[in-house]
């Protein structure tokens, strides 16, 4: 399983995690885990998924992101899970 | 599963605080390509490397696009040119800036001879190119290593890069000189190291190998600011969790690019390399711990501990561990650095104190231009003597400020950064270096 993060920051509005949830189905990502804030209006979301659905590589999937970032307005980064595992799990 | 906390720390760590893999290098074999016609040999090293790191820089992108952690260089390392060469090496060092270029990695190093016990013809051609070369070349870097604990310093070779220091710096002066920033004396060098100027591929190592860097003394600095005032015991176990952590990234990074490019992993190299950017200072983690300038009393101890804590942390997080590991204190690179050697309270002897108990030496260090080359050879001499008895590697990088003095400013850009120009003490020493011949390598028992 390849397992990646994507956070997603920026201000609150309506969809937020419709619009993305939409999009990484539309890739055939599954999603593992969702945490959810927000501070001060602020929207923090943090999604663990499985890329390995998607069948295309990391790059692509990034890139069909964007639109998403572009129509919400909003930072969305994705990187791989291995990092956190690498550096806080023994 | 991993909590947010544990993410958002992670996440901190990389956009605040400067965390980064400083490096992937790729060190290649090059004893296969000697070949006694110059230009033949210069076409066999140019083929080869562009076929070895063909995917080096690609794969690093990807890698850093993934992950989502900044790889700041990718580089080459390469078989010691004077194990190569037959006659002129000036073609190689041509070819091998050459390809650098074409493969598009930051740097390549191996324009190297290793003459700690003494010089073989290659040797002393390499050593007499190469202020030309460092002149001609931008991508290339040189290393000469001088001396070992287990042949003692070679005292004529010492003579010699005093002179060629001088020379390159003459010869680049109209950059501040530049080449002398590629150019590093070492005693006791290693053969893994990924960091530059003294990268090289050495004999021992396999026909590739993925060496990485890691650093982020800016991770260190603000995890020593939660324990403000508590004991050293408690500094030196926060330096190791956070090392730690650091290294475990290195040895994601090094496995991952080892497995893509289907090159063995060889080892991290555990060092907190600085960058003049505010927040990522070695000088700031000793301030950190209550130094008001580093340079200040308790700056060669502070130093210790946290390259002793460094070490210890990261150790444990990598299957092999090797290179120059350690706190960097290169002068140039480093703000806190800069800061403490303008203001006075950091002078040359203290950065020699210093080096006894860090990796790797004086280094990046400007000196007034008028410095004569009997004194750079000193200053080598000082150096590898601490290395060969310690049993440690130390190294001189320093950059005669060509038409400046003490107190004037030299600007390389980039990583290499700015430094004052640092006072050198001007008695004589031209008897002394006019010796030459060998020291002695120091007995290593009775130690005392």
């Amino acid at each position: 399983m390849t397992k990646a993060l994507i956070s997603v920051t920026g201000l609150d509005t309506t969809g937020i995690i419709a619009s993305v949830a939409t999009k990484l189905s539309e890739m055939n990502i599954n999603i593992l885990d969702i945490t959810q804030t927000i501070l001060d209006g602020y929207f923090t979301m943090m999604m663990v998924v499985d890329l390995d659905g998607a069948n295309m590589d990391f790059e692509e999937i990034d890139k069909r992101l964007q639109p998403v970032r572009e129509s919400l307005k909003m930072s969305i980064h994705m990187q791989r899970m291995d990092i956190f595992d690498a550096m806080h799990r023994i | 599963m991993i909590e947010t906390g544990e993410i958002l720390q992670t996440m901190k760590m990389i956009q605040e605080e400067n965390f980064d893999i400083r490096t992937i290098t790729l060190g290649i074999n090059l004893l296969d390509c000697s070949h006694p016609d110059a230009n033949k040999c210069a076409q066999r090293v140019y083929d080869k490397i562009c076929k070895k790191a063909e995917h080096l820089v690609r794969t690093g992108e990807e890698i850093e696009t993934e992950f989502g952690i900044p790889i700041v260089n990718k580089r080459i390392s390469v078989t010691p040119v004077s194990l190569i060469c037959q006659e002129d090496p000036r073609p190689i060092a041509r070819a091998l800036d050459h390809a650098a270029e074409s493969v598009g990695v930051n740097f390549l190093g191996g324009y190297s001879a290793l003459m700690h016990k003494g010089a073989t013809l290659a040797d002393e051609r390499i050593l007499a190119s190469i202020p030309e070369v460092l002149s001609e070349t931008k991508l290339l870097c040189s290393s000469v290593n001088v001396a070992s604990s287990r042949s003692g310093i070679n005292m004529n070779a010492v003579r010699e890069m005093g002179e060629i220091i001088k020379k390159t710096a003459e010869m680049t002066a109209d950059h501040d000189g530049l080449g002398c920033a590629k150019l590093v004396v070492f005693a006791n060098a290693v053969e893994d190291n990924p960091f530059m100027a003294g990268a090289f591929c050495g004999v021992g190592e396999p026909e590739c190998a993925i060496n990485v860097g890691v650093s982020g003394p800016g991770v260190v600095k603000v995890a020593l600011e939660s324990v403000r005032g508590q004991p050293f015991d408690i500094i030196a176990e926060t330096i190791k969790r956070t090392a730690f952590k650091i290294t475990r990234v290195g040895q994601l990074v090094a496995r991952e690019a080892s497995q893509r490019l289907n090159i063995p992993f060889g080892i991290v190299d555990l060092s907190l390399a600085p960058t003049p950017a505010r927040g990522d200072s070695v000088a700031h983690i000793l301030t950190e711990m209550g130094l008001e300038m580093a340079g200040a009393p308790g700056t060669t101890a502070a130093l210790a501990l946290l390259n002793d804590a460094v070490k210890k942390g990261g150790v444990m997080a990598s299957n092999h561990v090797g290179g120059l590991s350690g706190a960097f204190i290169p002068v140039s690179e480093d703000i806190g650095m800069i800061e403490a050697a303008a203001d006075g309270a950091l002078s040359l002897e203290k950065l020699e104190a210093m080096t006894c108990v860090c990796s790797v030496g004086l280094d990046m260090i400007a000196i007034p231009g008028d410095t004569s080359a009997s004194a750079i050879s000193g200053i080598i001499a000082d150096e590898a003597a601490i290395g060969v008895v310690n049993n440690k590697t130390t190294a001189v990088r320093i950059i005669p400020a060509v038409g400046k003095k003490a107190g004037d400013r030299v600007e390389f850009g980039g990583l290499l950064g700015y430094a004052p120009v640092m006072p050198v003490n001007t008695k004589g020493n031209e008897a002394f270096i006019a010796r030459g011949g060998r020291i002695p390598a120091p007995l290593h028992s009775l130690r005392n």
